[in-house]
C-alpha cells in the first residue's frame, strides 16, 4: 500500500516537472521571439489570419468526430474520407464543368450552392454506406473492433476513389470574385478564408441550434445517453445513429468546398491530413463536446499557425516553419497531460460504453 | 382477451439462461405486482416484455398482437410504456427535455399538454425544476421524473421496475401513492419490487419470481398472509 502511494508520488513529480518543463520552453521561445521581434504587425495579423481560416475547417471536420464519438463511443477514423469524397466528386463532374463553361464566374453564388450541395449529398452517401456495412454489424463488439474497421474503411475508400478518379492532383477552377484580397476592420484578409471563416461559424451556429432545440437533435442527446432508455421512449437509436453520421458528413462537405476554395486543388489523399487535425481538434476541445469541437478546431488552426514563429523560432530552432504539424501533434500530447478530458470534456469516457 | 399475456417465455444471456419459462397475465385496469429477491429474474422479465430482449421461446401477446420480435421503440406506439430500474433519466437533459423525450412517439399538442398538467399536478416539482439539468435532481426527484416522462407516452401500460429502491421511506409513500392515482386515472400497472409488503398492498394480483421461474401467483390479499412471502419477503419469523 505504501509502495504503491510512493510510486505514484514519484511520478506525479515527475510529471510536474515535465509539465513546468514545457511552459518554461514556451514562454522562453515566446519572450526570446518578442525580444528580437522579427515580423511586422501585419506579419502577425496575416498569420492569425490564417490560422482562424485553417482552424474554421478543423472545427467543421472536428464536429462529424465528436459526434460519432458521443453516441456510439467510437474514433471514425474513415471521417477524413467522407471530407474527401464530397468534393472530389463535386469538382470533377461540377465545378471543372461549370467552370470551363463560364457559368461558375457568371453565377459564382449559385454554382458555389450546387457545389456544396452535390459535395454533401456525396460526403452523406459514403458516410452511410460506411455506417451501414461496416459499422453496423459491430455495434455490441468490443471498442477496439469498430475502431480498426474504420481505419481499414478509410484505405477502402481512399483507393477507391484513387482506382475512380486517378492519382493525380485535380486543380478546383479559381472563381474571380472569390479571388483576392478585402479589407474588414483595417485588417487585409483573403476573400476565400473570409468566406471560409463566415460559413463555418454559420454552420457551426446552425448545427449546435439544431442538437439543442430540435426534436430530433434532442432525441440524438438522448441516444448519446443511454440508448435502451431511448428506445423506451419511443426513439428509433439506429435512426438516431444514421442521422449523427449524416450531420458529421454535411459537415465535412462543406469543409471540403471551403478547403477548394482556399487550396484550389483536390486529391485522393486529401482527407488524411485534415483528417487527423481534425481528431486532434476533437480531442482537444473535449471528444464528445460540439462547443469543444469548435474551440479545439481555432484554437489548433492558431496555434499551428502562429507557433512556429512564437514559440520555436526563438529557441533557435532551424527552419521552424516546417515544423507546423509537430506543433498540433505537440499541443495534443499536452493537452492529454494536462487534461486528459480535453478543455470542454467531461471526464466520463471510461465509464459510459 | 388480457390486456398483457406472457406465456412460457425463456430468456438468456448468452449462455445464462434467466428465464426458465414465464407466464403472466395483466388485465385491462389491473395493478400487478412481480416480487422477487435479487435475481431473481424480474428485470428480465421486463425487459423481455418492453422488447428491450427477445425471448429465445414462449409468446408474449399485447393487445392482442403477438409482439414478440417488435423493437421496444416501435411498442411505444402501442402505448406500453416503462420506467427501468435505476430510473435512468437522461442527466444531461433539463427536466423539461426529459418529458419531451417521453412525448417523442406523440403529435397530438393538446393531449400532451393535458399529460404535462397531469404529471406537474401529480408532481409539482417537476414543475419548479422544469429547467434543471436532470442529473442535478435528488434520488426522489429522479424517480418522480422518470415516473412522470412515462406518464408522457399516455401509456396503456405502465411497467416500473423497482421505484421505491433508495428512496428514504416518505419518498416510497409519496412514489407508491402516484402509482394508485395514475391507475385510477386508466393506466393498467405491472410493478416489480422487492420491497414486497408496500407492493402487496397496492396491488390486485402477485407473482413470486425465484430463480427465473413463478414459484406462486394469486391475489394480493393471500399472497400477503402465504407463508412462505412472508418469510421469505416480507421478514416475518
Ligand atoms: N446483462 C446481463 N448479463 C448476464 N447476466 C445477467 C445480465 N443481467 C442479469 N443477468 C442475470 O440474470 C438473472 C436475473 O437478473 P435480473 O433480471 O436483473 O434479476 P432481478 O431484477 O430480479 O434482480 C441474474 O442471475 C443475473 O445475474
Ligand atoms: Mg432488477
Amino acid at each position: 500500500m505504501s509502495e504503491r502511494i510512493k510510486q505514484i508520488d514519484i511520478l506525479g513529480v515527475v510529471m510536474w516537472f515535465f509539465r513546468a518543463a514545457i511552459i518554461v520552453a514556451m514562454l522562453w521561445g515566446t519572450i526570446a521571439t518578442l525580444m528580437d521581434n522579427p515580423y511586422s504587425a501585419k506579419a502577425w495579423t496575416d498569420t492569425i489570419v490564417a490560422g482562424i481560416a485553417q482552424g474554421s475547417l478543423y472545427a467543421l471536420i472536428a464536429i462529424g468526430y465528436t459526434l460519432v464519438y458521443g453516441v456510439l463511443f467510437m474514433i471514425n477514423f474513415a471521417h477524413g474520407e467522407f471530407f474527401m469524397s464530397g468534393i472530389m466528386t463535386s469538382t470533377i463532374f461540377i465545378a471543372i464543368p461549370m467552370s470551363e463553361s463560364g457559368y461558375l464566374d457568371a453565377n459564382p453564388v449559385l454554382g458555389l450552392i450546387i457545389i456544396a450541395l452535390v459535395t454533401m449529398l456525396v460526403s452523406i452517401g459514403v458516410a452511410i454506406l460506411t455506417e451501414r456495412v461496416a459499422y453496423k454489424p459491430l455495434r455490441g463488439a468490443p471498442r477496439l473492433v469498430p475502431l480498426i474497421t474504420a481505419i481499414g474503411a478509410s484505405f477502402f475508400w481512399q483507393y477507391y476513389f484513387r482506382g475512380l478518379y486517378g492519382s493525380e492532383v485535380k486543380p478546383f477552377p479559381l472563381i474571380d470574385s472569390i479571388a483576392g484580397k478585402m479589407t474588414i476592420f483595417g485588417i487585409e484578409i483573403l476573400k476565400s478564408q473570409a468566406l471560409v471563416i463566415v460559413v463555418a461559424i454559420i454552420m457551426l451556429i446552425g448545427l449546435n441550434l439544431f442538437v439543442i432545440k430540435t426534436k430530433v437533435g434532442k432525441s440524438i442527446r438522448a441516444a448519446a445517453e443511454n440508448k435502451d432508455v431511448a428506445r423506451l421512449m419511443g426513439i428509433d437509436v439506429d435512426r438516431a445513429i444514421t442521422i449523427t453520421f449524416t450531420m458529421g458528413a454535411a459537415m465535412a462537405g462543406i469543409a471540403g468546398v471551403l478547403y477548394a476554395l482556399v487550396f484550389r486543388q483536390v486529391h485522393y489523399f486529401m482527407g488524411f491530413f485534415p483528417g487527423i487535425k481534425a481528431f486532434t481538434a476533437a480531442v482537444l476541445g473535449g471528444i464528445g463536446s460540439i462547443p469543444g469541437a469548435a474551440l479545439g478546431g481555432l484554437l489548433l488552426g492558431v496555434f499551428e499557425s502562429v507557433g512556429p514563429a512564437l514559440f520555436l523560432e526563438g529557441l533557435g530552432v532551424p527552419s521552424p516553419h516546417q515544423l507546423k504539424d509537430v506543433i498540433a501533434f505537440t499541443m495534443l500530447v499536452l493537452v492529454l497531460i494536462f487534461r486528459p478530458q480535453g478543455i470542454l470534456g467531461e471526464r466520463l469516457a471510461e465509464e459510459k460504453a | 382477451m388480457a390486456m398483457l399475456e406472457v406465456n412460457d417465455i425463456h430468456t438468456y444471456y448468452g449462455n445464462i439462461h434467466a428465464l426458465k419459462g414465464i407466464s403472466i397475465t395483466v388485465e385491462e385496469g389491473e395493478i400487478v405486482t412481480l416480487i422477487g429477491a435479487n435475481g431473481a429474474g424480474k428485470t428480465t422479465t421486463l425487459r423481455t416484455i418492453s422488447g428491450l430482449l427477445t425471448p429465445r421461446e414462449g409468446s408474449i401477446s399485447y393487445l392482442g398482437k403477438d409482439i414478440v420480435g417488435t423493437p421496444a421503440h416501435k411498442l411505444v406506439y402501442e402505448r406500453m410504456a416503462m420506467v427501468p430500474e435505476g430510473r435512468g433519466v437522461f442527466a444531461k437533459l433539463t427536466v423539461q427535455e426529459n418529458l419531451e423525450m417521453g412525448h417523442f412517439s406523440r403529435e397530438d399538442k393538446d393531449g400532451i399538454a393535458r399529460d404535462l398538467e397531469r404529471v406537474f399536478t401529480l408532481f409539482p416539482r417537476m414543475k419548479e425544476r422544469r429547467k434543471q439539468v436532470a442529473g442535478t435532481l435528488s434520488g426522489g426527484e429522479q424517480q418522480m421524473l422518470a415516473t412522470g416522462r412515462a406518464m408522457m407516452s399516455a401509456p396503456r401500460l405502465l411497467m416500473l421496475d423497482e421505484p421505491s429502491m433508495g428512496l428514504a421511506p416518505v419518498l416510497v409513500d409519496a412514489v407508491f401513492d402516484a402509482i394508485v392515482e395514475i391507475n385510477k386515472e386508466g393506466t393498467t400497472i405491472l410493478l416489480v419490487e422487492q420491497n414486497a409488503l408496500m407492493a402487496l398492498s397496492i396491488a390486485n394480483r402477485g407473482y413470486v419470481l425465484q430463480t427465473g421461474q413463478i414459484v406462486l401467483h394469486d391475489d394480493a390479499e393471500k399472497l400477503k398472509n402465504n407463508e412462505m412471502v412472508q418469510k421469505a419477503y416480507l421478514g416475518v419469523d
